[in-house]
């Protein structure tokens, strides 16, 4: 079937900001799915609030918007644009939602829009539970059989009838309390019972419980025609209750035979088929482990998480293909990219292992649960790949930088049989070193397989590896012999694991392993086990194989660092920024080496770099790289902290860095030295001090006067970072900022409240280029990546301004910065005192490429390879400002994560961003909260509850609800305090006392809005964390920063308008006058 | 113990023995499935040939009934990694036992892509497994060299003809080296099965008065299958439905005048897309082998091409003009494999049923 021609324009919806559950991988997706689209004439219109995303670039789409999705937006977009097609399946839930909203209502129809690839029926059919299940009952799949019971007698019959044990689940309470799993006819109607009251509805829902089964997902892919292929099978080593994106998972299935293979691929190609799925889909399985019964868990009509990752563990373009097939192209007239002779109608063969694990954000959240359930809590995931299974893990482990490389750890030291047996059965996110400890116990295969229900044959291998630490182990400092060390690298134990296991020096081992000649050599993903000759440059590492790279062109080359799992404080933003790092080098005559592990991004697609390397980024595995490939240079600025770690590392490696060198760059994050240039520079900072214990940063702390922030020195989004307002405040910090490994003093700052401004400039070594200045809304002491950020900053004075970019000129040229640096400030009227200085790219970089329409990584990359600001068309100094504002609003997962505090301070907590851009300061701030999730009013009732230093701002802002027709609620001294300042004011009862008091009115569904600022300190209130958190799981809208409240109230002061404008950045009058040629 | 694979070209690879002791000369293939290691070894296609799975990790699950005949029929087995603690609620068993009790020799720690990829390049090779690490590379190269698969259809075809109940059409099927998975496939349709021996004249299989005849796959050469070719041309004549899978698909095009060759390499594995030519729809197949009919040298007024394999353009199936007879080259019985292909042994039935 030929492309269809009257596709001529298509609306590509995007994902929106990074939330938990919906990442980067849809960023891949879509980037992925415009460049096919564009590849075949097809005019593409982009949406997407994400500004740090590559889709969002002008060169990856003709038309982009970066506007709030909501269906208003879409509408209004569709009207301007006229688009005659909208694919709808690449931009997550968020994208298939909206075009289904606008389906429904006959919006689409109306204005002659089509949904491409996937129609609504199908989408529809395979969303809504009732009728997916019709579906499935029609072909004869099985769903786990569940009845929606309102008394106690029909749930015992229908339990009787589908046998225990069963899972209850209350309709409409909290965070499912009262349900959980009944194993007779004693505990089901006790549960029952009790589920049954706490349900406001009266219902609870009983299931069969398919707990302890094995979770099987397969993606696969339909055309027009209904071509179906399976592009891979995945087994999730966690069994069924772990939601798949926290799961460890491995690909292709591991303990499956081809029978219960067949059967459950034959399965998924009849539900594509039956649901008439045009692209991607991805189906989920529970199988018996114990027999050939299985049930259909879900299926997501759509390109996922799991669809990118199928995508890397294959190297088969599934979002690529999907937009070709929505185009009309069957699957078979698709080529396969990778072979270039093949086609895309054929099912991938791996002869390999992938392990993928998840980044969970428990480092970000102490005071939440880790337990690991249903709801997803990862925000960022690793892969990799190896050719066996100890391997593909041990790999995947130290790739997600969490300061453990092996599987030994300090969890469960010391615990008898019985406690280790009780800790097995807490399904946490430490479970696999749990296992591993067991194993250490001497607790038998078979007894933790009948506690935590994985199979057998991972615990084998997990097994295996704790029988390699032990001969290890048995060397005891003697010598070892050649064959053990073949088989410690042949798993991947790490050269630093081996050394302290055998209690020798890493370099020792090193010498051993190249005197013998062990070295990793490494092979290509080419998505046919070898069958055929493939081009594609995909590598990953073994030991013990034919080395299979290429050594090509005569190029110079550089070698760009990724930045790793997407966490919190290091996300989407730097995988932007290594992609344009990547494509300005190969502009720049380069060949392209990336080196990364994360599955969800763009910069791991086989055709950005000339090479790419799927390794784990610690020194031994990027030193293999390096020692393979010689590169000429390496890029560290562009990959987070991850990148910047290895810095010292490659120096002594022998490898240039291109751009900033080694010592500039410590510079910057040594304390004495830092202190020591901001003093040649006559640049005033925040006074403060370095210690190392407790009672040191008490005794700087006085000296300073509190409140003061207390942090370690190397820090990454503010980790560990805290504002301490008495000597007990530091002990608590200090307590925890030792929990992890501290080789680096402890910073004690005088905090200051003052202006917060961020700025991102390109040094060439002599001149610097400035895009632009970024204030943030909030005052200094929340953590920047958690601030509303404004550019071009308008609060601060002319004078302030040139004192920046005086400073910014000063400090690039006393840290010899070649690329990028960004500065955060302080402003206190018109002193400017500099708070942190990064000597590498940020988390705004992309956000003000795209507002200015400065290219900041090209420019700086041109900078790196010697070229002269002057020379790239630029005046050196701060650009003038965009006639637009840009707000840039995080946005937060508060909601995934059980038992975190929402209350924001130095220490990030923000999972992603989204954008506001307009020719107004308040419909710029609007649209991002917008785009935030933050749409008011609904009911016209907002909670007030401020802290004593907030009240007199608090009564302002409560006079201004009011007069837009909000009722104010408050409690007893917010209350007297609006009430006094002329405001009127129902106040209302606090948690301890009688009802109705705070929490019925939040659980009571008719809050907009609550407002509450924490008590600085680490007294955090208990009431308060009850209230946020309690409004964050009903979904009502907290915020916990006055300055964020003034924002708001701001906003909906200005936006009584029907419409906002929108503004297609990719437009040729867009930034226009920020460029300077 | 140690194990070496010796190829032809003089290549040696040192692994572990998982298998019996001593030599053995076959030819060498390799097989992409990832799952199925067990119908791969009984398949008895791989009679004369030794199997190098490219999946790393077999045996995973062990051994399980799904066997595909009596027996193991591969002469030897290559992988890279064999599990040494399966783990299925239906394994009996670890690889390593069943080969030694089959008297399979095997290697693993065989970097079995490196071996891949010489196998495409230079095309399928003899070679040797042994656990003798004394050998004289120079003595036993022609010894590899000379070796040829011979007529292995005689070997693992059945002793005798005989009968698998059941109600509905009555089949007839030649034992080519037929995977029971083919017999399975007829009797899940209700068809009364009677299997005969590769020797069976045509006049005795017709004398048994079928609905229809099935062709079997199997292993070797079908060009020296001359006395075969010889009977399956009458049974061509007779007018009865016939259908027709692998060595019984070549054999067929044999009967009336086509040729064959040997590829390069083979296709082996679950993963290979073939175009059905009529409706234009493209499935999925198991495929298991070494060679292929041309279908340019079969006669256009005799049989019209149905299938053909989407990655090489190789031929895939024949319909014959004026008859009941079809046949393939891939494996709709699936096993290891696919099974979007099965509703071909539906359409037989139809045949025969002469709907």
């Amino acid at each position: 079937m030929p492309k269809n021609s009257a596709i001529k324009k298509v609306l590509v919806i995007g994902s929106g900001p990074i939330v938990i559950g919906q990442a980067a991988e849809f960023d891949y997706a879509g980037t992925q799915a415009c460049r096919a689209l564009k590849e075949e004439g097809v005019e593409v219109v982009l949406l997407n609030s994400n500004p740090a995303t590559i889709m969002t670039d002008k060169e990856i789409a003709d038309h982009v918007y970066i506007e709030p999705l909501t269906a208003e937006v879409v509408e209004q977009l569709i009207l301007k644009e006229r688009p005659d097609s909208i694919l709808p399946t690449l931009g997550g839930q968020a994208a298939l939602n909206l075009a289904m909203e606008l389906a429904e209502k006959g919006f689409l129809k109306e204005h002659h829009v089509q949904l491409t690839g996937t129609t609504a029926d199908t989408i529809k059919k395979a969303e809504d539970r009732q009728e997916f299940k019709r579906t499935m009952e029609k072909i004869g799949e099985p769903c786990a059989p569940s009845l929606v019971v309102e008394n106690v007698e029909d749930g015992l019959e229908f339990a009787r009838e589908i046998g225990y044990p069963v899972v209850l689940r209350p309709a409409y309470t909290l965070g499912g309390s009262g349900g959980g799993i009944a194993h007779d006819v004693k505990q089901m109607a006790e549960i029952l019972e009790n589920g049954l009251r706490l349900s406001r509805a009266g219902q609870v829902l009983v299931e069969r419980s398919i707990a302890g089964w094995k979770e099987i997902e397969y993606e696969v892919m339909r055309d027009g025609r209904g071509n179906c292929i399976t592009v891979c099978s995945m087994e999730n080593i966690d069994p069924v209750g772990v939601h798949t994106g926290d799961s460890i998972v491995v690909a292709p299935s591991q303990t499956l035979g081809d029978k219960e293979y067949q059967m459950l691929r034959t399965s998924a190609l009849n539900i594509i088929d039956e649901l008439g799925i045009t692209g991607g889909c991805n189906v989920q399985f529970a199988l018996n482990p114990e027999s050939f019964e299985y049930c259909v868990i879900e299926v997501n009509p759509r390109v996922s998480r799991s669809s990118a990752l199928a995508s890397k563990a294959t190297g088969y373009p599934i979002a690529k293909v999907a937009a070709k097939i929505a185009l009309g192209y069957t699957l078979d007239e698709i080529p396969n990219a990778v072979t270039g002779k093949t086609c895309a109608c054929f099912e991938p063969v791996l002869d390999y292992c992938v392990v993928k694990m998840p980044r969970l954000p428990f480092d970000k959240f102490i005071s939440a649960k880790h337990t690991l359930t249903t709801q997803m809590k990862a925000t960022g995931e690793v892969m990799s790949i190896c050719d066996n299974f100890e391997g593909a893990l041990m790999k995947a482990i130290r790739s997600l930088e969490q300061h453990v490389d092996s599987l030994m750890s300090d969890f469960c030291c010391g615990l008898s049989k019985k406690e280790m047996l009780e800790e097995l059965r807490i399904v946490d996110d430490r479970r696999i070193w749990k296992i591993a400890e067991a194993l250490r116990h001497e607790i038998s295969d078979d007894e933790i397989c009948g506690v935590t229900k994985i199979d057998r044959w991972f615990i084998d291998k997990i097994a295996n590896l704790v029988r390699m630490e032990q001969r290890l182990k048995g060397v005891k400092g003697g010598t070892i012999d050649a064959e053990l060390l073949w088989e410690a690298k042949r798993m991947e134990f790490p050269d630093s694991v081996i050394a302290k296991l055998t209690e020798k020096t890493e370099k020792q081992i090193r010498k051993m392993r190249y005197d013998i000649g062990i070295r990793a050599s490494y092979r290509m993903v080419d998505t046919c086990a070898a069958e055929f000759v493939a081009e594609t440059p995909y590598y990953y590492s073994v030991y013990g194989g034919e080395n299979e790279v290429r050594q090509t062109s005569g190029k110079k080359k550089v070698l760009v660092l990724g930045s790793g799992p997407i966490r919190i404080g290091q996300g989407i933003e730097f995988d932007f920024c290594s992609v344009h790092c990547t494509w300005a080098f190969k502009k720049q005559g380069y060949e392209t080496i990336i080196v990364n592990n994360n599955p969800e991004t763009v910069s791991t697609d086989f055709d950005i770099a000339d090479k790419l390397y799927f390794e784990p980024l610690t020194p031994e595995d990027v030193e293999s790289i390096v020692e393979l490939e010689k590169p000429d240079g390496a890029v560290v600025q562009f990959g987070g902290q991850t990148a910047i770690k290895l810095t010292q590392a490659l120096t002594e490696m022998g490898v240039t860095i291109f751009g900033t060198a080694a010592e500039d760059v410590d510079a910057a994050e040594d304390r004495e030295l830092f202190d020591r240039i901001l003093e040649q520079c006559r640049i005033p900072r925040p006074k403060g001090e370095t210690v190392y214990t407790a009672q040191e940063a008490k005794d700087a702390a006085k000296r300073l006067g509190y409140p003061v922030l207390v942090r370690p020195s190397y820090v990454l989004g503010g980790q560990g970072m805290q504002i301490a307002v008495s000597g007990q405040d530091i002990d608590t910090f200090i307590g925890i900022i030792n929990q992890v490994a501290q080789e680096h003093p402890i910073l004690v700052d005088k905090y200051m409240q003052g202006k917060e401004i961020e700025v991102d400039a390109i040094c060439d070594g002599t001149d610097i280029l400035i895009p632009g200045i970024m204030e943030h809304i909030e005052r200094a002491g929340i953590h920047s990546g958690d601030s509303v950020s404004v550019y071009p900053a308008r609060s601060i004075s002319e004078k302030a301004k040139q004192t920046i970019e005086e400073y910014t000129k000063r400090l690039a040229k006393a840290l010899h910065i070649v690329g990028l640096i960004n500065i955060q400030f302080i402003v206190c009227g018109e002193s400017v005192y500099v708070i942190e200085v990064n000597p590498r790219s940020s988390r705004t970089v992309p956000y003000i490429s795209k507002v200015t329409g400065i290219p900041i990584v090209p420019l700086a990359v041109r900078a790196m390879t010697g070229e002269r600001i002057r020379e790239m068309g630029y005046a050196p100094g701060l650009q003038p400002e965009a006639d637009y504002f840009a707000v840039k609003m995080p946005v937060f997962s508060f909601e995934k994560i059980r038992g975190a505090d929402v209350s924001l301070g130095p220490e990030m907590k923000s999972t992603g961003e989204c954008l506001g851009i307009a020719k107004s300061f308040e419909e710029a701030i609007y649209k991002a909260f917008s785009g935030a999730g933050i749409r008011l009013p609904k009911y016209k009732n907002v909670i007030i509850s401020v802290r004593e230093d907030d009240k007199k701002e608090a009564a302002a802002i409560g006079r201004r609800f009011a007069a837009i027709g909000y009722r104010i609620y408050a409690t007893k001294g917010t209350a007297e305090a609006l009430r006094a300042a002329g405001v009127e004011v129902t106040q209302v009862n606090k948690l301890e006392e009688k009802s109705p008091n705070l929490l019925d009115l939040i659980l009571g569904h008719e809050i907009d809005l609550v407002i509450d600022t924490p008590h600085q300190g680490s007294e955090h209130a208990k009431d308060g964390f009850i209230i946020r958190r309690n409004a964050i799981e009903t979904g009502v809208n907290v915020l916990t920063a006055i300055d964020t409240a003034k924002a708001l109230i701001k906003s909906l002061e200005n936006t009584e308008r029907e419409k906002i404008t929108l503004i297609d950045i990719a437009e040729d009058s867009f930034g226009r006058k920020t460029r300077w040629q | 113990m140690k194990a070496f694979l010796i190829l032809e070209d003089g290549t040696v690879y040192e692994g572990t023995s998982i298998g019996v002791e001593g030599s053995v000369v076959s030819e060498i293939v390799f097989n992409t499935s990832m799952t199925g290691y067990l119908e791969v070894l009984t398949d008895p296609s791989y009679a004369g040939q030794a199997v190098a799975m490219t999946y790393p990790l077999i045996g995973n699950y062990g051994i399980t009934p799904d066997m595909e005949s009596g027996r193991a029929w591969a002469k030897g087995y290559i992988v890279k990694e064999l599990s040494e603690t399966p783990s299925n609620f239906r394994c009996e068993g670890t690889v390593q036992e069943f080969l030694k009790e089959q008297g399979i020799s095997g290697i693993a720690g065989v970097d079995t892509r490196a071996l891949t990829k010489r196998l495409r390049e230079k095309g399928t090779m003899n070679g040797m497994i042994t656990t003798d690490s004394d050998f004289v590379l120079d003595e036993i190269l022609s010894e590899i060299r000379e070796y040829e698969v011979g007529d292995v259809v005689s070997e693992v075809t059945c002793d005798r003809r005989h009968i698998l109940e059941g109600a509905g059409c009555r089949v007839a099927l030649l034992d080519l080296g037929e995977k029971k998975s083919i017999q399975e496939s007829l009797q899940k349709r209700g068809c009364e099965v009677e299997v005969f021996p590769a020797g069976t004249s045509a006049e005795e299989i017709l004398g048994s008065c079928p609905d229809g005849i099935m062709l079997s796959n199997g292993p070797g050469n079908p060009e020296s299958c001359r006395t075969i070719i010889r009977e399956i041309k009458r049974i061509y004549e007779s007018g009865i439905p016939v259908f027709a899978i692998c060595l019984g698909h070549q054999l067929m095009a044999l009967a009336n005048g086509a040729r064959t060759y040997k590829l390069k390499y083979g296709h082996r594995g679950g993963n290979h897309p073939v175009r059905d030519l009529g409706s234009g729809r493209v499935y999925i197949s198991s495929q298991n082998h070494g060679y292929a009919v041309d279908a340019d040298t079969l006669d256009e007024s005799v049989a019209e091409e149905t299938f053909v394999n989407v990655n090489d353009g190789t031929n895939e199936g024949f319909s014959y003009l004026g008859k009941n007879i079809f046949t393939v080259q891939f494996h709709p019985e699936a096993s290891p494999g696919p099974q979007d292909t099965g509703f071909l042994f539906d359409r037989f039935i139809d045949m025969m049923k002469g709907a």
